[in-house]
């Protein structure tokens, strides 16, 4: 039997699954019922100094959907908590006092000074909260005022934030990231450097997720303007997977915890997270499309698939898939493959057909023998996926590997045994040549 | 056994106003704009798509319900009309089941096409209700004058196509109203709020089209005259005539043409003044017979059987309707043809079938009688062209197995007339297929005139 209990960063759950700092845990109200729900745990929405700020009293949020309202990106203008500290440090207390085995990490969020962290700090010790993660990704209306993400753009400042904190708290130090920049190794390593027991992330992508074209304004419109938000939701766990795959690679940070966080949905999101190397997962958005309920059905999901698969804890998958992420120049050139098209199950949209005339490589007929009838035509057929993925039946069109030694119709050459790649590629103008050149 | 001896049960007012009110309301009600963009959102947009292959007037469907589902009904209204301006009604009565959602290739993926007829409707009404012109303007005038005989779908798409063209035209129509059976004929529940009476206005809003009502060919307006005064003629009066059983006794009290108690139904204002039997057979199996039926019964007959002469498998109502029809009560007896119509001092009371059967693709009667009870009895057995409507006052058409003979370009034997319609050879008794053989002759008609 699966067991789904978590330790991060000696940070113990009874489940991987926390809720992301947000509005879903601003209050001991909602907090009380998330973990009566199932979660394994919440870091509590950022706690910033007195007076708290105001948020916007129109619309903060906006989305994106599908015809059928699925809600696929999501975007807000929501500050840090803007309710009193005093009392969010009071439910703070209460709660864990209450909820002993859940996980209480609270996010903050104070000015670039030593002093007001330390301030801070003491306060939140005194809720005898688990640990601390520092909001350096908040993309809009605390950037400006030179917290959130204007921290978390400048590594200098992750690490001596981090720094401080570290020295002034015996609590865990998580990190969270912005995306809202080139590089995510960068901040990564900064934070480790710092002294942090983890990064999380992502947090949210500044984003305008769409116009009003009568107003001629950005949504979600207040008074008639709009200002950029932070996107998340399921639209962005591609952009997280990879983030959290970079820090997760890269030798300057590998094996530093991460707590991953983007557009988790389904156990299968979390479990995708883990196996790049998140030690547990963050998240928000689903639990404010679905209500709270939504972590049993990823509670059930993650112990049915790690039982299928037979793993018995988290630890034995999460960071597994980490080894195979590689980059494009490692690649291996001499594996080929082929599109196929199952006739059987083949609805003769044409879809493949077009994609691959218009766009692609024009290996896919329309026709055969004056019938309408879609095949792959392996002499033009350069893999690409294309049709696999524009195709509406599931598993119609599969990308089938050429055996070594078989000749390739597009190549007329033999398909090679060897590993070989774009290094050493003889068109690779920065290939390392073989000794004897 | 039930006899034929008891007075025939014919009444009219059977039902409530609030089950007439039911029982003859839109069969299919317009999609909310949700539904239709989620109903969009299923289509494929396939490649060469087989829905437009199979659409008679090779609408653009994919594009057309693109635009629905991008949030621009207007454009997707604009789509379908640049192919068939009669889009609206035939979204209401075309057997979709058999054309377009037939071949879609969800029908082929999971039996459940994209609902391209109702799709179709959202589409046409949503123009509609913004637009009372259609969306096409009339080219500079030509000079040239057209007749159009017949204001059904064919001679409608004749005309609004030819008038685009910037020619004249003249509408010759029998009835007191234009739209042909898409007024007259067509189940109640199919075609409601007087849709047909709006859809002609919208389509006469081109202009230069002029609509002389009770001008029938043969009685007062002939063949000769027109081709003498007019630059073309387009012959769309479809089939006046209609079949009869054969049997003794037709003109029984209480045996009627399907189509002109359908015709009734179409043009009451009340349900409740339309008398109606107890018990109702109907010979016959096309969309006729379905129509007659189900409507029958919706009126409040208690009994109604279609009786089909082959198996249902050969019944040229679609499958959809055959469904219709017994989900609705009606009984579908096949392999039955009338013999004999059984009456009581001159009122129907029965009809005897006899039982057939297929003996290597011919069908003899076994002698085996059923007599069924009946206060009414429909005969919904086809309906034939009029010959002498339209030959006599001149050379005369070319005629094949009762219909007139059309080229490709639904040129007739007479070099400047053309036809379309039920009335061809090898009309399809469909309206789609109509508006096609409208389409195609006027292209036909401007080209020829144009020379």
């Amino acid at each position: 039997m699966a067991d789904l209990r978590s330790d991060f960063i000696g940070i113990k759950s009874p489940n991987p699954f926390w809720l992301a700092s947000a509005p879903p845990t601003d209050k001991e109200y909602n907090v009380v019922r998330a973990f009566k729900a199932g979660w394994g745990g919440v870091v509590w929405k950022t706690l910033g100094e007195d007076p708290a700020v105001v948020n916007v009293n129109g619309p903060r949020y906006g989305a994106i959907h599908s015809k059928d309202r699925q809600l696929i990106g999501f975007n807000n203008i929501e500050l840090i908590t803007d309710r009193p500290l005093e009392i969010n440090l009071q439910e703070i207390k209460r709660v864990k006092r209450d909820w002993p085995d859940r996980a209480m990490v609270v996010s903050l969020m104070v000015p670039c000074e030593e002093q007001n962290w330390i301030d801070i700090l003491k306060k939140v010790e005194d809720t005898e909260a688990d640990g601390i993660e520092l909001n350096f990704g908040c993309p809009h209306g605390m950037s400006e005022r030179g917290m959130g993400s204007a921290v978390g753009q400048v590594p200098e400042y992750i690490e001596m934030v981090t720094r401080w904190c570290k020295k002034h708290t015996r609590m865990p130090v998580i990190v969270k990231l912005t995306p809202n920049i080139t590089d995510i190794r960068k901040p990564a390593q900064a934070a480790k450097n710092g002294g942090a027991d983890a990064v999380s992330l992502i947090n949210t992508i500044n984003s305008i997720v769409g116009v009003d074209l009568d107003a001629m304004a950005p949504t979600p419109t207040v008074d008639g303007k709009g200002a950029h938000g932070g996107y998340c939701g399921p639209a962005v766990k591609p952009i997280a997977l990879n983030m959290v795959a970079e820090i997760a690679r890269d030798p300057a940070t590998h094996g530093l915890p991460i707590s991953g966080i983007g557009g988790v949905t389904t156990w299968r999101d979390a479990a995708e997270f883990m196996a790049l190397g998140a030690g547990n997962v963050q998240v928000c958005t689903a639990a404010m499309t679905y209500g709270f309920k939504v972590v049993q059905e990823m509670i059930e999901g993650l112990k049915d698939w790690m039982d299928s698969a037979g793993y018995t804890s988290t630890d034995q998958f999460i960071g597994k898939a980490v080894p195979n992420c590689s980059d494009w120049q490692h690649l291996n050139l001499n594996y080929i493959a082929k599109a196929k098209i199952n006739q059987d199950l083949c609805i003769s949209c044409g879809r493949c057909h077009i994609a691959c005339e218009d766009t692609s490589h024009q290996a896919i007929t329309n026709m055969v023998d004056g019938v309408r009838k879609f095949e792959v035509i392996d002499a033009e057929c350069v893999g690409c996926n294309l049709c696999v993925n524009v195709c509406p039946v599931e598993d119609c069109i599969t990308m089938e590997p050429m055996a070594a030694g078989e000749i390739d119709p597009r190549t007329g050459k033999r398909v090679d045994p060897n590993y070989a790649n774009w290094t050493t590629h003889p068109n690779n103008p920065m290939a390392v040549r073989e000794a004897a050149e | 056994m039930t006899q034929s001896n008891r007075a025939p049960d014919v009444a009219a007012g059977r039902l409530s106003d609030e089950d007439y009110a039911r029982n003859f309301a839109d069969l299919h009600p317009l999609l909310s704009p949700h539904e239709a963009t989620v109903e969009a959102d299923r289509c494929y947009f396939c490649y060469d798509a087989p829905c437009v292959q199979a659409c008679p007037t090779s609408i653009d469907i994919p594009q057309f319900i693109r635009q629905i589902s991008t949030g621009n009904p207007t454009g997707s209204a604009k789509t379908i009309f640049d192919q068939n301006i009669l889009g609206g009604m035939c979204a209401r009565v075309c057997p979709t089941e058999t054309l377009c959602e037939q071949v879609c290739v969800r029908e082929v993926a999971e039996g459940k096409p994209v609902k391209i007829g109702q799709l179709q409707r959202y589409a046409t009404d949503h123009y509609m209700s913004e637009n009372d012109m259609t969306p096409f303007t009339r080219k500079a005038e030509t000079g040239k004058k057209i007749a159009v005989i017949g204001a059904g779908p064919a001679g409608l798409a004749c005309a609004h196509a030819l008038a685009v063209e910037g020619h004249d035209i003249d509408i010759y129509e029998a009835r007191e109203k234009a739209g042909g059976l898409n007024e007259y004929g067509i189940a109640t529940y199919k075609t409601v709020d007087d849709y047909a009476a709006k859809e002609v206005g919208f389509i006469l809003s081109i202009g230069g089209i002029t609509l002389k009502t009770g001008k029938k060919l043969g009685e007062n307006v002939h063949l000769a005259e027109l081709r003498a005064s007019y630059d073309a003629v387009f012959l769309g009066m479809g089939l006046a005539g209609v079949n009869a059983l054969g049997l003794a006794d037709e003109d029984t009290d209480g045996v009627l043409d399907a189509v002109d108690y359908i015709a009734d139904l179409r043009q009451t204002k009340n349900y409740a003044d339309l008398p109606v039997g107890r018990r109702v057979v109907v010979i016959g199996g096309g969309m006729t017979a379905v129509d007659i039926a189900v409507q029958t019964k919706r009126l409040g007959a208690e009994d109604v059987t279609i009786a089909y002469r082959r198996g249902q498998d050969r019944m040229n109502a679609s499958e959809y309707e055959q469904h219709l029809a017994q989900t609705n009560g009606v009984k579908i007896l096949t392999w039955a043809q009338p013999k004999e119509l059984v009456a009581e001092n001159g009122h129907i009371t029965a009809i005897d079938l006899e039982r057939t059967r297929d003996d290597n693709g011919a069908l003899v009667g076994t002698g085996t009688i059923i007599r069924l009870p009946a206060d009414m009895v429909f005969k919904a057995v086809g309906q034939t062209l009029v010959q002498t409507d339209l030959n006599g006052s001149g050379p005369n058409i070319q005629i094949e197995k009762g219909r007139i003979v059309v080229d490709a370009d639904r040129k007739t034997s007479l070099e400047d007339v053309w036809a379309g319609g039920d009335c061809i050879l090898g009309g399809e008794d469909l309206t789609v297929a109509a508006v096609e053989d409208g389409k195609i002759a006027a292209a036909s008609i401007h080209r020829a005139l144009s020379a």
